[in-house]
């Protein structure tokens, strides 16, 4: 621990010449308290008016339990796509020229950009059946639109940049002399980056791939268009709270919105102890 | 022209291969859907769509979009200049807390955002019955719009200032205040003048999210058509009701202001990359 933490930690707040910490630091903090800390309070609060027992009942039900299971494997599975393609991404863009750099560069952004509405709506079109994908790959048996793989379709558009973004900054700061070492050693390209580079981008792609993850557990807007919806098959539980808002089951919705709001924070905190771990190891 | 192989240079067939699937990628699971808005958009002629925009109710969405984010946006960014002014130029206790806190929203469910305000402001919610008793409408009007929008655009200016700010360090506010300048005067003459293209960097990609957002704004609106359906709401109104061509149209402007935010974005990371913040070098 340095001097100055320490120095910091014996007092509530160090003297500075600089005017304005307590008209700025309350606004934070009673914005911040308006916004986000008390309407999430009511989350926190309102399921348990159905008892432990009935908060548990709500959130096991099979129905429930199979939106949950679909929002959290489909996540998984298009966080796993993007972790692939996105290293495939970052890396020709941090590494190779060629030509369109630039304009691939910035697309990369569309999906954060884009109103997941819109991304909805074109991915839904897209692979219907009578769809530029969706034709070809129904003659081939292949259903997509309005089944579980739409989902993952969906959510793979939405998680790509997370884990580009996480990735290019790090591959960029990769210094070039390990991997010369290895090559001087008589590695093959492929074992110095199987060795030697990859190593030193497993935290960076757990990262985005969690990043990516966690934003696709809670995705809403692009996936109903395409997913169909079918209660048990491809209803996902941010659409099971909208459901459960609308029949005035206000408890039951905050027990589904407890449970995921729980699951994003826990990635959040996941998240938090691997940088730390990465941090104390370097 | 005879060129030495570098040691750590990848096989051209690597070269070639990845750039191949990186760009494939992008082109099947970005771009195809961004062309697809536009297409459909213009299956039935210039003039379906124009008249499909011309409407009262796209003209209203139109409209409700634009106020959202006329009162969301200058909140959020009130928010963000007081948070990282307190934040970068003091230290006190708790400072990472305060941090982790503001962050929460990006690692909310769209769907949740909305329904903490349900349950706030909700016909059964915290504050239901007191709103009813007062004839104060929250929720299925304006004001429930504006919070869930607030809430998921929360961090967006206070992430981009904080980390710029604290780089900047503390040393020239700190030589005007040593002058006798007054806080204001710190603030407008040198605070801004180092921050505004880091501000509007932030600003504009709260006010892309603001406009687009749907999973928040779609629980808390009540989908009244002509009164509370902003443009992404609109868009699925139509969609549901099979008018795809006036779902593409009002789509495709929000696909343009996409493509005008990844443009302006990209214009600032490439001209001001030193005066945006760190993460977004690369």
């Amino acid at each position: 621990m340095t001097p100055l933490s320490v120095a910091t930690r014996t007092a509530v707040r160090k003297p500075s010449a600089l005017p304005g910490f307590l008209p700025t630091f309350a606004f934070t903090i009673f914005y911040l308290s308006a916004i986000v800390l008390i309407p999430l309070a009511a989350l926190a609060i309102r399921p348990w008016s159905l008892g432990l027992d009935g908060f548990i009942k709500a959130v096991t039900t099979p129905r429930v339990l199979a939106a949950l299971e679909l929002s959290f494997g489909a996540a998984a599975i298009a966080a796993i796509i993007n972790t692939v393609f996105g290293l495939i991404v970052a890396w020709v863009l941090v590494r190779y020229r060629f030509p369109f750099k630039r304009l691939i560069d910035a697309l990369v952004d569309l999906p954060f950009a884009l109103p997941t509405a819109v991304a909805g709506i074109a991915l839904a079109t897209l692979y219907s059946q009578k769809g530029w994908v969706g034709a070809p790959l129904s003659e081939l048996g292949l259903k997509i639109a309005y089944t579980p793989l739409g989902v993952v379709v969906a959510l793979t558009f939405i998680g790509l940049p997370f884990v580009v973004r996480t990735l290019q900054p790090v591959l960029s700061d990769l210094g070039l002399e390990a991997e010369e070492a290895a090559a001087t050693l008589g590695a093959t390209r492929f074992q110095t980056f199987r060795r030697v580079v990859l190593p030193a981008l497993v935290p960076a792609l757990l990262t985005g791939a969690a990043l990516a993850f966690a934003r696709a557990v809670g995705e809403y807007g692009s996936v109903i268009f395409i997913a169909g919806n079918l209660p048990m098959v491809s209803e996902i539980a941010p659409l099971l709270i909208v459901i459960k808002l609308e029949q005035f089951d206000y408890a039951g919705a905050a027990a589904v919105g407890l449970v995921m709001l729980s699951a994003s924070f826990l990635i959040l905190l996941m998240l938090n102890a691997l940088q730390a771990f990465v941090l104390a190891r370097r | 022209m005879f060129q030495p192989r570098n040691a750590i240079e990848d096989p051209r067939i690597v070269r070639v291969g990845a750039v191949a699937i990186a760009a494939l990628f992008v082109a099947l699971n970005l771009v195809l859907p961004l062309v697809v808005v536009f297409s459909e958009a213009l299956s039935s002629g210039v003039h379906a769509a124009l008249a499909a925009l011309k409407n009262p109710d796209a003209w209203s969405a139109i409209r409700l979009t634009l106020i959202v984010a006329a009162i969301a946006v200058p909140s959020n960014m009130i928010f963000g200049l007081a948070a990282s002014w307190a934040i970068t130029k003091f230290d006190f206790w708790g400072k990472s807390f305060l941090l982790t806190l503001i962050d929460i929203p990006f690692s909310v469910s769209p769907v949740v955002s909305g329904l903490i305000y349900v349950l706030m402001f909700g016909m059964q919610g915290w504050l239901g019955p007191w709103l009813r008793a007062h004839d104060i409408r929250i929720i299925f009007a304006l004001p429930g719009i504006v919070l869930a929008t607030m809430f998921v655009t929360f961090p967006f200016v206070a992430r981009e200032l904080i980390p710029l700010m604290s780089d900047q360090g503390r040393d020239e506010e700190e030589a005007a205040v040593s002058l006798g300048a007054s806080g204001l005067a710190i603030f407008w003459r040198v605070t801004l003048p180092n921050i505004r293209w880091g501000l509007l960097y932030g600003v504009l990609l709260c006010n892309a999210r603001a406009m687009g957002e749907f999973g928040a704004v779609s629980v808390v609106s009540g989908h009244i058509r002509g009164l509370t359906n902003t443009m992404p709401l609109h868009v699925e109104v139509l969609y549901n009701d099979f008018q795809y061509v006036g779902a593409f149209a009002v789509a495709s402007l929000l696909a343009l202001l996409a493509l005008i935010t990844l443009l302006v974005k990209s214009f600032l990371e490439w001209r001001y990359a030193d005066e945006i913040a760190a993460t977004h070098r690369h």
